[in-house]
């Protein structure tokens, strides 16, 4: 079990409790409690992965949800593999297997590394500047170059075995982050007994707290003051502590998105708990304290493995009791990094610390550690770094305040811990569209004006000082909870201050120094300065030229030195050169978290008609209508689509079909002004409609074009049953209610969508009144007594039916509607009854072809909300005498009674009678016109026709009525073909057979 | 993902809703005695203010009643919402300009 990294005492973790994972294939030893990145440098393992575009040898630079290098595939067990993860925030536990990314054949020897000895090429904008030409080359060549290199992980290939939850949560006061300031907060916000959320992304809730062992609060060891405080707010009910959760997301009004990672430290996968659990949480308001990131500093070979942000070292040393190193160099342009430098000279390290500051300019801290036996170089910079896979020296020189820098020195180091100041974590507070504002003396932007109920603390509204972090988070805490309550603490100093520096000086060619400002997508500090030389001066735009800040980290270590060495480009204040924009996530979220339960049949519901089963039964072939699913047709052994159809065509109208009608929106309008309301929404005249008759009623919206269609029967004076299309129920009944509750709320009218309540099955064909005959009760089926457009109300088998006698095939028919939970009953004593008769159960397509036969029109398939009752012909169904309805008046409108050029309902004949057009195919005068040609319109539908012996279709063309047979063009995958313009009836022209 | 006060049912989250465009757009009480000029307009011109809109809104996923409000197309925040057919309390002019 060597660790020889690990220190012989210290840290959170648990030694009593000792894990192995796998890094590679190798076997990797660490405890309870470690990250896989504290676990890995416990193993002095710090080559973890290749940059991006370079493949340089990067390691672990952070110890946190900042860091952009270490990005490991991690394997929880079969079809468990994430690409991409923070080796900085994933858990260590027994049984993980992790390997690092981007090389081939191995970390060690990685062939893309000569991308490294290429870099003059790739320089910013290299695929601007190279992919351009030919252009041939760019499907064939260029993107699929483009789309090997891109990307570091693989994605997973198979279906994600684990569960995700969905959680909604309201609260008083949601607190983000559970620091000093955090944890400060929800203490104040938590006594005035309103309802507190505070969420940490970590494990363990304490952030700085659980690093800085020898920190004092009011008196007492901060690891106490942490421990009494958890153990405070744990008992109080009114607070939800919720440690491994990550606010992502800051919505409209208060809506925050947070995602909680509910199981993936444990050893097994198995068990009930999801993976992970969304939160969508609406607070009163919100604290947000999540703290700071540290600036890298900018400097040649700056990201060789081993060199960390500085406070990260730290961490490593105080909360996980690991070593990056024995020889660290600390480099740094401020104060904090020399309590590093202090905490690792007492763990047992060989320190030197470099300061870019002049002796001047530094605080008591250079004494404190000049005092405690620490080489402290004051006025240094950093011009680069020794080592490859490794760093083995640093390469410093002392400057002048000119920039002049004098002679070099390698101080010998296997760990480099740098700070270039800190920046305010204000992702949230941008998030939720409030205002920042630049800080010249914190070198940052803060938060300035909130748009919503928030308010932030601690670091990450720039606040650094321990004890003033804890009394600006109580405050805000109580003042978010309504209670203006204070607390002063008091704590041990922390050392705060830094001098702002872009890019280290140096002594080099700056053209030639590769100082890596975003390590994750590869851009150096020239590649920005190329960009601005180039011309591109808006920060939004050096931000996608150069792709900086870009990368899945979202540029947290990296913005703050970009926008400074744009600035200083410009020769700009920072502030004229602003931020880019924060948008969501925080951090990256995984796909299963947003989905959460809705996949499978809970990915897009299916609305099944009580027949469905029935249909299945028999083999049926089914389609999607709407967010039904609908039987298509009926296939007999051996028969494909077309034989079935043919078939099923020609059964109903020799002999007789069935046909599951039930998805028919249907809607009951009830009440005095019933008819009245009809009549307004409606362009048919209703008041004259008898009871138990029924009328083919056209709808249009207010603009004058067809909106929805259906048979309306009215039961009595008060009440009518109104059918609408399969796909346009609610939204009719939407259109209906908006009409009643806005524009006529004195009408009394009550309407009730019952399209769930009745089935309807539409029997059909000539043989249809003896099939039902022997069934029926209560009502005379003779044509005489019930003829065509009639409904009666009566028994069959029976249940009580509203039998309709209507036909969308132009054959005697009905549709017999009862109550849904009898339908199957029905339809299977029908169809037993139907069997001398040769009964025939059709789906769809036939119910298509018959009524295209007919040249019955489909809303959404004849129409497309640019058509107008004359179009499609049914301008005498209009009422003549009716003062309104909605959209009469625009039936006047001046381009609706244009005497040419609207395109109208016709049919069309090929030529060649076996061939059917294709639905959606242009249609043309003259095929031999120069192109552009004038397109005079579209085939609507298109089929063969079993009845008809012959292809047919119906068609939108301009002026088409006026075209009656004449020869038009129409194009087919193959070029035009010819067919004649027609009445668009094909079967039985005078319409006798309906009324047999 | 606003939270809007339904007049009937109170606090409740925007996917509940459907927005109606602009309020307070009365249909004429005779269409037919409107000329082309300002039938079109009633049909297709529509404001699109920077600041305080009045706006319809239907609870369709709710009590399926329409409501009007009055929010800020700036800030996003409701100054107000009342039931079909009041009008409003507030000033539908002045909110502050983001």
């Amino acid at each position: 079990m060597a660790q020889p990294f690990r220190l012989s005492r210290g840290g959170r973790i648990d030694r009593s409790r000792p894990i192995v994972f796998e890094f590679n294939g190798k076997p990797v030893h660490g405890y309870q409690g470690d990250t896989v990145a504290s676990a890995l440098i416990a193993n002095g393992i710090h080559l973890v992965g290749r940059s991006f575009k370079y493949h340089r040898p990067r390691g672990i630079l952070s110890h946190g949800p900042d860091e952009p290098s270490a990005l490991l595939s991690v394997d929880r067990g079969p079809g468990r593999v994430d690409p991409n993860n923070r080796a900085s925030v994933v858990e260590a536990r027994a049984g993980l297997r992790t390997a690092s990314q981007n090389h081939w054949p191995s970390l060690e020897y990685d062939i893309g590394a000569v991308n490294d000895l290429l870099s003059p090429v790739f320089v910013a904008g290299f695929y601007y500047k190279t992919f351009m030409w030919p252009r041939k080359f760019w499907d064939k060549v260029y993107e699929p170059f483009i789309r090997a290199a891109a990307g570091l992980g693989k994605a997973p290939v198979e279906a994600d075995p684990d569960r995700y939850a969905n959680r909604h949560a309201h609260c008083d006061v949601l607190i983000v982050g559970a620091g000093p300031a955090g944890l400060a907060a929800a203490l104040a916000a938590a006594k005035t007994g309103k309802r507190v959320i505070l969420a940490d992304e970590g494990p363990e809730p304490g952030g700085s707290l659980l690093h800085d062992p020898k920190a004092e609060i009011d008196g007492r060891l901060a690891s106490e003051w942490l421990a009494e405080t958890l153990a405070d707010l744990d008992a109080r009910e009114n607070v939800i502590l919720l440690p491994r959760t990550t606010v992502f997301g800051y919505y409209n009004h208060n809506h925050v998105a947070m995602t909680e990672r509910v199981t993936d430290h444990l050893p097994s996968t198995a068990g009930q708990a999801p993976r992970e659990r969304l939160w969508q949480v609406r607070a009163g308001e919100v604290v947000l304290a999540g703290g700071a990131h540290e600036r890298p500093l900018v400097f040649a070979d700056n990201d060789r493995p081993g060199i960390l942000l500085a406070e990260s070292v730290r961490v490593f040393l105080n909360r996980y009791g690991v070593a990056p190193g024995h020889r660290l160099v600390v480099a740094t342009s401020g104060a904090s990094a020399y309590q590093v430098a202090l905490d690792a000279k007492s763990a047992g390290l060989d320190v030197t610390l470099v300061d870019l500051r002049l002796e001047a300019d530094c605080g008591p801290e250079v004494a404190r550690l000049r005092g405690a036996g620490v080489e402290v170089l004051t006025g240094h910079t950093v011009v680069g770094s020794k080592g490859r896979k490794r760093v083995s020296g640093l390469i410093v020189a002392p400057v002048e305040s000119s920039g002049r820098c004098g002679a070099r020195r390698v101080i010998a180091c296997d760990c480099v811990g740098m700070s270039g100041g800190w920046t305010p974590a204000v992702h949230l507070f941008s998030q939720s569209r409030g205002k920042l504002r630049y800080d010249d003396g914190l070198d940052a932007f803060v938060p300035n004006v909130s748009a919503q109920a928030e308010r932030s603390a601690g670091a990450a509204k720039g606040t650094y000082d321990l004890a003033d972090c804890l009394t600006e988070g109580f405050a805000a805490g109580a003042a978010a909870a309504g209670s203006s309550e204070t607390h002063t603490f008091g704590a041990s100093a922390t050392l705060t201050g830094f001098q702002p520096v872009r890019v280290m000086p140096t002594d080099a060619d700056p053209k030639k120094v590769r100082a890596f400002v975003d390590y994750q997508n590869d851009v150096t500090a020239k590649d920005i300065k190329l960009a601005v030389r180039e011309g591109f001066q808006s920060i939004e735009h050096v931000k996608r030229y150069t792709t900086t800040g870009m990368a899945t980290d979202q540029g947290k270590t990296s913005n703050m030195n970009a926008l400074g060495i744009v600035a200083g480009q410009l020769d700009k204040a920072l502030p004229a050169v602003g931020t880019t924009t924060f948008r969501p996530p925080y951090t990256p979220v995984t796909f299963g978290a947003l989905v959460g339960p809705a996949r499978h049949a809970l990915f897009d519901p299916i609305r099944t008609t009580p027949i469905h089963g029935w249909a299945e039964a028999q083999g049926a072939t089914f389609e999607n209508v709407a967010l039904w699913r609908r039987a298509w047709y009926f296939p007999k052994a051996g028969e494909d689509l077309h034989a079935a159809v043919a078939r099923e065509c020609k059964a109903v109208r020799e002999g007789v079909g069935i046909f599951d009608a039930s998805t028919l929106g249907k809607i009951e309008v009830v009440g005095p002004d019933a008819a009245e309301f009809m009549n307004r929404m409606y362009v048919n005249p209703w008041a004259k409609l008898a009871n138990g008759r029924c009328r083919y009623g056209l709808m249009l919206k207010e603009d004058g074009y067809i909106l929805d269609d259906g048979v309306v029967a009215r039961v009595s004076d008060e009440c009518f049953h109104v059918t609408t299309t399969t796909g346009g129920a609610a939204r009719v009944l939407a259109h209906m209610e908006d009409y009643l509750q806005t524009e006529w709320p004195d009408l009394q009218v009550f309407l009730t969508s019952t399209t769930e309540q009745w089935a309807v099955i539409a029997l059909q064909g000539p043989k249809a009144r003896q099939v039902i005959a022997p069934l029926v009760e209560g009502i005379d089926l003779s044509p005489e007594a019930f003829p065509h457009m009639a409904m009666r109300t009566g028994t069959i088998c029976g249940v009580p039916t509203r039998l309709f006698r209507v036909s969308f095939t132009g054959e005697l028919g009905f549709e017999i509607n009862v109550p849904s939970d009898h339908a199957l009953a029905v339809w299977e004593a029908i169809f037993s009854a139907g069997q001398p008769h040769g009964i025939t159960p059709y789906g769809t397509e036939t119910m298509h072809v018959l009524r295209a036969e007919k040249g019955y029109i489909i809303v959404g398939q004849e129409t497309d909300g640019t058509v107008t009752p004359d179009d499609v012909g049914m301008a005498g169904m209009i009422a003549k005498t009716k003062v309104d309805f909605v959209g009469k008046r625009s039936l006047a409108r001046p381009d609706v009674v244009a005497t040419t050029g609207r395109k109208q309902l016709v049919g069309l004949m090929t030529e060649d009678p076996k061939l059917v057009l294709d639905e959606g195919a242009q249609i043309v005068l003259d095929p031999n016109q120069p192109i552009p040609m004038r397109m005079l319109g579209h085939v609507t539908s298109s089929y063969w026709s079993p009845n008809c012996d012959r292809s047919i279709a119906l068609a939108l063309v301009a002026d088409g009525r006026a075209l009656m047979g004449k020869t038009l063009h129409i194009t087919t995958p193959d070029g035009f073909t010819r067919a004649t313009v027609s009445e668009p009836v094909f079967f039985d022209t005078k319409g006798e057979r309906v009324n047999a | 993902m606003l939270l809007i006060a339904c007049p009937h049912c109170g606090n409740r989250p925007e996917t509940e809703f459907r927005c109606g465009g602009q309020a307070h757009i009365a249909r004429p009480e005779q269409p037919g005695a409107i000329d082309d000029q300002n039938w079109s307009e009633y049909l297709f011109v529509r404001k699109n203010p920077r600041g305080v809109h009045a706006e319809r809104w239907n609870h369709v996923h709710g009590c399926g009643r329409w409501f009007n409000a009055l929010r800020d197309t700036v800030s996003d925040r409701f100054i107000e919402t009342y039931p079909m057919g009041a009008s409003p309390k507030s000033d539908t002019t002045s909110e502050a300009r983001a």
